[in-house]
């Protein structure tokens, strides 16, 4: 139903309500996309809308970090965003689960608008899992403890049943046998393996990856992309910020490519790596495909 | 070259390709055992050498008098002051325990009725018992300990101490309490009452809310600029200006208030910085996964902001332990004060009476300061752990 509605907004134009200045940003942003993301039939066209986030601004302070960010994900979509640091590919995942406050626009998960309410927030939060670049593992908690936390406390599971899945996340993940250590005894690769179960221990509807290879030394990235593509074949809906071009091309449905907090071009990954629409977007990938 | 491992020279010298591993060698000799350590740790450098010599030295010259005046020529018996005069067979006498001995109900209960002290003993044992089940990391039960300790322990030594005519113990006055029942009870109430405490103002101190932050930092900011015997004389003696006459709290609550405010100041300062050592990331991370602020705060935040805390903690309630002293200069007779006023008796007036009862304070204080530190030393080692990044 709310992809009809989106849809309505890309055919008829913005919403009746639209302030002046959101229109006149919106048109900017226009004029730096060449494609709208709705007009892009999704690969894997569930139809249900996991994420719509509709003309979101935001500012640090005076910088306007987000300008116009529009992006349609579907239930069973993998999208991946690129681009420069500073773009603000970050700080949209951020959004989505409230992370980060925004100042204008709207963003719906699963059919919860985020405002500033924290009952809402903390509502989408237990249906989107981060990971982060860094892990965020807890240090003080061994591997099983880090993984069973959310759901005993949060979802109010019997620590049984918290600790069965969490082992059985962890074998999904291939680190069973160190459910006991704690994480400053692990790689960074099974540290962010760790990261990745414990996120899916909340069982969440959709899974955000925040560069989460981009603290790996390069021998462990390839384990942590694994576990991610295992996941995608898995259909998990994704959302993934990262510079790992050959993961986008093989797991990616749409990847999505932002600068100066703008989404400039969104494409399925044939199309935006052989044929780039954008001048932005043709520099960008020459640069990191020399 | 080690024996073993013989390089083949390619292409001209400047390739290397190992065609054998090298096998590990012993330590030389003397960089282990006894005499490596003596080398490495005693006499490394010059510096080093003449700094162990002289410590050597200084040590010669310190502690055989010392353990002659504490323990072989000290005076361990006897009934009044004549015991720990200078005699034909005593020229030189030492230390005075016998004044000690004779006073240790006294350094202990204070003015405690006698026929009452039963009862201070009683509280004596079931305070050791709540800080062992607190204090043992693997008790079972900790739960119901801590129910114990902080609950229903607190309510029954009130009427054990000051009393409950209907079950037969007569009301003792708080200005009859004294001796190591005064410091234990003002150590105690000053140590568990300001760590809650200081972990509020913590938060406050870092809260967003701008009234909250306030009224923190104008807490925090006061009681750290004024020294504790301001506030305890505050307590004491302008507070009761500001009360009406018939309503005057008791001297002893009043000196307990004024601790317990004045370490919950630094507590909040101590685990400030605790607070401030744990990455944003673990706040964000909590976040994601659902945890609210104080869920967070209770699983993920504070048992890694008190870890990295637990030297200061400890610091300051060792600082805390002894500066219950000066609730002396307020009228309470702790400890100290019961020595102060024990020495001065004619009875066992003495020239070694003075360095016998303060040599037993210092003693006292350091087995409590120094426990303490051991225990969290291991406390320490022990949570270390998760620590091995």
């Amino acid at each position: 139903m709310v992809w009809i509605h989106s849809l309505a907004h890309v055919l008829i134009g913005e919403p009746a309500s639209t302030s002046p200045e959101q229109a006149l940003g919106a048109r900017a942003g226009m004029s730096v996309a060449e494609l709208k993301p709705d007009q892009i039939a999704p690969s894997r066209a569930g139809g249900e809308v996991a994420v719509e986030i509709h003309g979101l601004y935001k500012w640090f302070g005076e910088f306007n970090v987000l300008r116009d960010v529009s992006l349609t994900v579907r239930r069973g979509e993998r999208i991946v965003i690129c681009g420069p640091s500073g773009s603000g590919k970050s700080t949209v995942l951020r959004c989505i689960n409230g992370l980060e406050p925004f100042q204008r626009g709207e963003v719906v998960v699963d059919g919860i608008s985020l405002g500033n309410d924290l009952k809402r927030i903390a509502e989408v939060r237990r249906e989107v899992g981060m990971v982060f670049q860094q892990f965020n593992l807890f240090p003080h908690l061994t591997v099983l403890e880090n993984c069973t936390l959310a759901p005993l406390q949060v979802r109010k599971m019997p620590k049984a049943q918290a600790e069965e899945v969490a082992l059985r996340l962890l074998k999904r993940v291939r680190i069973p046998e160190q459910a006991g250590k704690y994480p400053g005894q692990l790689s960074g690769g099974q540290q962010q393996r760790v990261a990745i179960a414990r996120a899916l221990c909340m069982n969440p509807k959709l899974m955000m990856f925040d560069e989460p290879t981009s603290a790996l030394d390069p021998e462990m990235v390839k384990e942590v992309l694994d576990t991610m593509v295992q996941l995608a074949l898995d259909g998990m809906t994704m959302l993934v910020v990262t510079h790992e071009m050959g993961f986008a091309r093989q797991v990616a449905d749409r990847v999505v490519f932002m600068d100066a907090g703008q989404i400039v071009e969104i494409n399925t990954p044939d199309e935006f790596f052989n044929h780039p629409q954008h001048e932005r977007t043709k520099l960008f990938l020459s640069q990191i495909l020399k | 070259m080690a024996e073993g491992a013989q390089a083949v020279s390619v292409a001209g010298g400047l390739a290397y390709v190992r065609s054998e591993p090298a096998a590990a060698l012993p330590p030389p000799f003397a960089s282990t055992g006894l005499i490596g350590w003596c080398r490495a740790n005693l006499f490394g450098t010059p510096l080093n050498a003449v700094l162990t010599v002289l410590t050597l030295l200084l040590l010669a010259w310190a502690v055989p008098p010392l353990v002659r005046f504490l323990l072989i020529d000290a005076a361990w018996s006897g009934a009044d002051r004549q015991a720990c005069l200078a005699s034909a067979a005593h020229p030189d006498p030492g230390a005075c325990w016998a004044f000690v001995r004779d006073n240790l109900a006294y350094f202990t209960y204070g003015s405690y009725p006698i026929d009452g002290r039963w009862r201070v003993d009683a509280f004596f044992v079931l305070l050791a018992f709540g800080i062992a089940w607190m204090l043992w990391i693997d008790a079972p039960w900790r739960g119901i300990g801590a129910l114990y300790f902080f609950g229903v322990f607190p309510i029954v030594s009130f009427f054990l101490l000051y009393g409950l005519p209907p079950l037969g113990l007569a009301i003792v006055d708080t200005s009859r309490w004294g001796g190591m029942l005064v410091t234990l009870v003002v150590a105690v109430v000053g140590i568990v009452t300001s760590m809650p405490l200081g972990i509020l103002l913590a938060l406050g101190r870092r809260s967003r809310m701008p009234a909250v932050k306030m009224l923190s930092v104008i807490f925090i900011e006061f009681v750290r600029g004024v020294p504790l015997i301001t506030v305890l004389f505050m307590a004491s003696v302008m507070l009761p200006l500001f009360l009406p006459p018939d309503f005057s709290p008791d001297k002893l609550i009043r000196a307990l208030v004024g601790v317990s405010l004045f370490s919950s100041a630094y507590m909040a300062e101590v685990v400030r910085a605790g607070l401030q050592a744990i990455p944003k990331g673990q706040w964000e991370a909590s976040g994601a996964l659902g945890l609210g602020y104080w869920q967070a705060l209770r699983f993920v935040v504070l048992p890694q902001a008190l870890r990295v805390t637990i030297p200061n903690i400890v610091n300051s309630y060792v600082a805390l332990f002894k500066d219950t002293t000066l609730v002396f200069f307020v009228g309470i007779f702790d400890f100290l004060k019961t020595i102060e006023t024990a020495r001065a008796n004619p009875v066992w007036s003495t020239p070694v009476t003075s360095a016998s009862g303060y040599a037993f304070a210092a003693l006292v204080y350091w087995v409590c300061c120094f426990s303490m530190s051991r225990y969290a030393t291991g406390v320490e080692r022990r949570l270390a752990v998760g620590d091995r990044r």
